[in-house]
Order: C-alpha cells, then sequence, then structure tokens
C-alpha cells in the first residue's frame, strides 16, 4: 500500500474543507455522535432505562431538568434512549456500507480492469440489482429471513452494493490507461497485484464520497425497516422503532416521538452535508466553476 | 431512426430480463430459501390440515423445477397467489389499493418539478450567494428527513396547533356518508371535480395536502440539485457566453436557452423519483391512514401475510422496471446522444 504521507492534493482538499462551514459544522455533528455513542453508558443519565427498564411510574412526563427529553410510555428517559440508539444506527450505517463495499469494490475493479466476459457477466448482474426498488427488495427479504436488527442489516447491504460495483468499475476502466498502470503491466505485475495494489488506492476517492452519503441512506433505510416492523424489535432503543411506538401519542406527549426522529434527521443531514461538501471539494470540475459566475 | 429503434428493441430486452429475474429471485426467497415455505403461506397458526392443503395447493411436494414453472405460469396469468387475512387474491387487492397510492405520488412529484425546477435553477443564477446556501440547506435537508416522521412533524404542526388540515385519512367521514365520491380513476380529487361534488372535492383536497408535500420533499431534493449542478455546468457553456456578448436579456438566456437544456436530466430525476416515492409513499402512508399499497404492506408485515408482502415486491418492481423503461426510451428520443452510446 501507498505510504500514509500527505500528498499535495490531500492537504489542498484539507485546506478547502476547513474553509467550508457547512462541512465542518457537520464534521463536527458527527464527531459529537460518535463519540456520545462510544461512551453512551457512562455519560447518558439513566443507562439501565437506556437499555428498556422500565420506571412505571414516571409514564409520559414533559421534558424537565431531570429528563430532558422527557419520558416514554413506560417512564424511560428518552435522552438515554436516544443516545443508546445512535450506537445501533450509527453500527447499521457503518456495517452496511462497509459490506457494500467490500463486495462491490473488489469485483467491480475486476470487471473494469479485465474486461471482456467477465465484466459483462458483472454488469448484467448489477443491471438487474439496480432495477430493483431497493426498499421493496429489502422488504421482500426480511419478511423471508424473519424480522430483526440483524436481517435488515444483511438485506440493506445485499442491496447496496451493486452500486459500488458500478463506481469501481468505472473507475478502473479510466484509470488503466494511465502510464503508471501500462508500466507496471510492462515490467510484468501480475493483473490482480495491479489491481490491488494500483488501482485500488487511485479509485478510493469518489468510492469514499459514495459511502459518507450511503450511511445517511442506510441509516434512513433501516430506520424505515424499524419503523414498520422489519428491522429493531422492542425493547431496542433504535430510532425508527422509538418513532414507531410513540406516533400514537403524538398529539398528547409529542416529545417521545419527535426527539428519536430528530436524532435521525440531524444524524442523516451531517453526513449529507459532509459527503457533498467532500464531492464539491474533491471534484476538480466544480472547483473550478467556482468563481466564474 | 435506424438506431433508435435498434436502441428501443435492446431496452425491451433488458427490462424483461430484469423482469424475468426479479421472478426467479423472488421464487428462491419464497420456495428455496425458507425451510419450511408451507409455513410461509398459512401462517405459524395454521393447522396441520391446512399446511397439507397449502402443500398441494402450491405444488411443495412436487420437484423444485416443477414448483418453479408452475409460480411462473401462475404469474404471467396474473395470479399472485391469495392473502392469508382476507383469502382475496392479491393482485385484486392491489389494485384496489393502488390508486390511493398514485394520487399521492403523482401529485408530490408535480409539486417536486415545480418546486424543484425553480430553487434548482434560481440556485445556479446566485451560485455561493446566500440564496445558493440556503437552497442547498433545504436540497439535502429534503433529502435527509426521514419522511414518516417529517409527517409527524406536520400533523403536530397543521393538526394539533393550527387546526388547519385534518389529522389523517382520505376523506371526511361524514363526506364520506353523506357526500360518497362516484368512483371513475380512483382518484377523489379527480373523481370529485369530474361528478361534481364540490363539497367532497375541497374535502379530499385538504386530506391530501399534507401526505403530497411530505412525499414531496425528497424529490424536491433530487430535482434541485439535479436543475442546479446542470445550470452551472450550462451556464459555464460558450453559446451562453456568446449571448451574453451579443447583449441578450440575461431572463431570456437563462429560461430560454439555459434551463432547456437543464431540463432533460430533471426530467430523468423525477422518473427515478417517481419510482422512489412509489416506497417512500409506504412510510408516509401508515402516519396518515392513507388506504393505499404502504397501508395494505405495513399490516401485511404485522401480520405475516407473506403471499400479500411478496406479490407486493413483485408488483412493485415491475412497475418499476416499466416506469425506468419507459424514461429511458424517452430519454433516448429526446436526446440522440443516448441511443448512440
Amino acid at each position: 500500500m501507498n505510504k500514509l504521507t500527505l500528498s499535495k492534493e490531500t492537504k489542498i482538499t484539507l485546506k478547502l474543507i476547513k474553509r467550508d462551514k457547512l462541512a465542518m459544522l457537520s464534521l463536527l455533528i458527527i464527531t459529537f455522535f460518535i463519540i456520545v455513542s462510544i461512551f453512551a453508558p457512562f455519560i447518558v443519565p439513566y443507562p439501565s432505562q437506556g437499555e428498556g427498564l422500565p420506571v412505571p411510574e414516571k409514564r409520559f412526563l414533559p421534558p424537565s431538568f431531570e429528563n430532558p427529553f422527557g419520558t416514554d410510555y413506560l417512564g424511560r428517559d428518552v435522552l438515554s434512549r436516544v443516545i443508546f440508539g445512535a450506537r445501533i444506527s450509527l453500527f447499521v450505517g457503518i456495517f452496511v456500507v462497509c459490506v457494500a463495499i467490500i463486495i462491490g469494490v473488489p469485483l467491480g475493479l475486476i470487471a473494469g480492469y479485465f474486461g471482456g466476459k467477465v465484466d459483462d457477466v458483472l454488469m448484467r448482474i448489477t443491471d438487474v440489482f439496480l432495477s430493483f426498488p431497493s426498499l421493496l427488495f429489502a422488504i421482500a427479504l426480511v419478511a423471508t429471513l424473519g424480522p430483526g436488527l440483524f436481517n435488515a442489516m444483511i438485506s440493506l447491504s445485499i442491496t447496496w452494493w451493486p452500486w459500488y460495483a458500478r463506481l469501481a468499475r468505472a473507475q478502473a476502466v479510466t484509470i488503466k490507461e494511465q502510464p503508471y498502470i501500462l508500466a507496471s503491466q510492462v515490467i510484468g505485475v501480475k493483473g490482480l497485484t495491479i489491481v490491488f495494489r494500483h488501482l485500488l488506492p487511485n479509485a478510493l476517492t469518489p468510492i469514499i464520497v459514495q459511502g459518507t452519503m450511503d450511511m445517511s441512506s442506510a441509516i434512513l433505510a433501516e430506520a424505515g425497516l424499524s419503523f414498520i416492523g422489519l428491522g429493531a424489535q422492542a425493547p431496542s432503543p433504535e430510532w425508527g422503532l422509538m418513532v414507531s411506538t410513540g406516533r400514537i401519542y403524538l398529539l398528547n406527549y409529542w416529545w417521545f416521538p419527535v426527539f428519536p426522529g430528530l436524532a435521525i434527521f440531524l444524524v442523516a443531514l451531517a453526513f449529507n452535508l459532509f459527503g457533498d461538501s467532500l464531492r464539491d471539494v474533491l471534484d476538480p470540475k466544480s472547483r473550478k466553476a467556482g468563481g466564474q459566475m | 431512426m435506424a438506431s433508435f429503434k435498434t436502441y428501443l428493441i435492446k431496452r425491451i430486452i433488458l427490462a424483461l430480463v430484469v423482469i424475468y429475474f426479479v421472478i426467479t429471485i423472488t421464487f428462491i426467497l419464497s420456495h428455496v430459501v425458507p425451510s419450511d415455505p408451507a409455513e410461509l403461506y398459512v401462517g405459524p397458526k395454521a393447522t396441520a390440515e391446512q399446511r397439507e392443503k397449502a402443500i398441494k395447493e402450491l405444488g411443495l411436494n412436487q420437484p423444485i423445477y416443477i414448483q418453479y414453472l408452475r409460480y411462473f405460469q401462475n404469474l404471467v396469468n396474473g395470479d399472485l397467489g391469495k392473502s392469508l387475512r382476507a383469502h382475496t387474491p392479491v393482485l385484486h387487492d392491489i389494485l384496489t389499493y393502488l390508486p390511493a397510492t398514485l394520487e399521492i405520488v403523482v401529485l408530490a412529484n408535480i409539486v417536486a418539478l415545480i418546486v424543484g425546477v425553480a430553487f434548482g435553477s434560481y440556485s445556479a443564477l446566485k451560485k455561493d450567494m446566500l440564496a445558493d446556501h440556503l437552497i442547498r440547506i433545504v436540497s439535502v435537508g429534503g433529502v435527509s428527513i426521514p419522511s414518516f416522521w417529517f409527517a409527524l412533524i406536520t400533523q403536530l404542526v397543521f393538526f394539533g396547533i393550527l387546526g388547519i388540515f385534518p389529522l389523517d385519512s382520505r376523506l371526511s367521514s361524514d363526506i364520506q356518508l353523506f357526500n360518497p365520491i362516484h368512483t371513475i380513476t380512483g382518484f377523489y380529487t379527480i373523481d370529485a371535480l369530474i361528478t361534481g361534488n364540490i363539497v367532497a372535492l375541497v374535502d379530499s383536497v385538504r386530506h391530501i395536502i399534507l401526505p403530497a408535500f411530505v412525499l414531496a420533499t425528497y424529490p424536491i431534493g433530487l430535482v434541485t440539485r439535479m436543475v442546479r449542478s446542470m445550470m452551472v455546468e450550462v451556464l459555464n457553456e460558450n453559446y451562453i457566453r456568446f449571448a451574453k456578448a451579443n447583449g441578450f436579456k440575461d431572463n431570456l438566456i437563462y429560461y430560454k436557452y439555459a434551463l432547456k437544456n437543464a431540463l432533460t436530466p430533471a426530467l430523468m430525476a423525477l422518473g427515478l423519483s417517481f419510482a422512489y416515492s412509489i416506497t417512500g409513499a409506504f412510510l408516509v402512508e401508515v402516519i396518515f391512514s392513507w388506504p393505499g399499497l404502504g397501508t395494505y404492506t405495513v399490516n401485511a408485515i404485522l401480520e405475516n401475510d407473506y403471499p400479500a408482502i411478496l406479490g407486493v415486491t413483485i408488483f412493485g418492481t415491475i412497475f418499476y422496471v416499466f416506469i425506468n423503461l419507459f424514461l429511458d426510451i424517452l430519454q433516448a428520443y429526446l436526446d440522440p446522444r443516448v441511443r448512440l452510446q
């Protein structure tokens, strides 16, 4: 692998990102959620309630100093549960995106680099997968495998990888014409070695951008699945599930469904904004167009 | 137009291949993956007799390739199986619930097209100015907001606090009793309009506004971003600069020459979002008790009605494939570069 010294390009990227206030703000939100979810058991006011312990005498308390987000229908502190939920959602996002990248990227690079029959077959397979409405497909998959957080994650990963295969293939097709790749071919480096040592590091940029934005889509999709009863099951503090159980109390105890949903929105927004800025910065075309109009 | 014809044929073949695969995958999901397919079809509470009957009816005791052929044959004949709850044919159920879903989906996408094009082109004109940043936050927000939660927020604000829109459902119950809508198209607003049922028209419009608005947020974000990036690109083209140098009026340049070229991709984005909003509508319908496919599916999920879930998947996918097919053909027709690839 390449040494991890910062290239000139990376330095420019970091500089531009630092200048983008919105990107910095979203990065801050992401970091905040990551730290909070790592240390959840130590920082939440009521860890046992976060995990699901009911407190019957404290049902539906409005937001107050002791319960900043109020309490739910079982008297549990909503803030504690929302913070515990951050662990689930972030984990799901990372899991789905990583599995999709691990399956999709190598396949896409191999197809793009070697071309021919391998390429044809792979592209037809991704054509088929991409022609599916992914949420419907995930619903059918989970319905077969049985509802549950793990099955929901697996189903989302299965519907997600073809996008990365496409992206990686497009990258491979462009990069393989570069002089340094041709040079390694000439000196007899083996095909797969070229793919993983030389193509892969140079194809990563758009994949990282896509991955950042997909964190948001994956978190939203999983929350949606949990909301309709196919994902996490009670008493899990999963955000979509909390909105789902809380929604019938909306008009009387609004805090119960509103805060978990707000958390989904904030995290999804932060990842999308950050990915958006990252793309602007990494895509020289939009950078150049910056000062013109 | 020879190349257009070749493209058309190629594209239709791809669509058929996709549908073939979809059916095969759902077959594998329903007949091969589960350890006990019969149980999926009759539910966990079924008696041994019911199970025996299901095994015979579904042909589960026959070799797998015969099951596969039968499955295919049934689907070609439009038989998606029977729902576990009501024992009605799933296809019939789907067609009953479909118009309600289509009504909000169509309305949401019309709204998204208008708002998205307006936002996107304005944002491109004011690139890097305050308006551009605000519109960017709104459009990224539109694709980041969980629709089911946003639906609750609109209910809280417009019903709970302001009291200007009804909470949910498609029509008030007194209207349903005293001024029922005579069904022609299945779109309540249109049916009420055609039959001159003004009371019901007003009521159905009041009911559709919130769900359609919530459903439109995602497509608005998508179309805005697409139109913006296309407009930014187009405005840098030489022919636009030439027009400027010639002293053409700005408005004429923007709206006549630039926007026209930015619209094809917007149309494509809209097509994708139309297909997307069919499933997006699932979550929104549940909140608004909107009697469409989403409500149908979620009820099916809650009651383990497996044939219904699978039926919706197959139907939805075929619908999606056809919309994409139609859009690709439309794009190839509008933009000759596509079909020459």
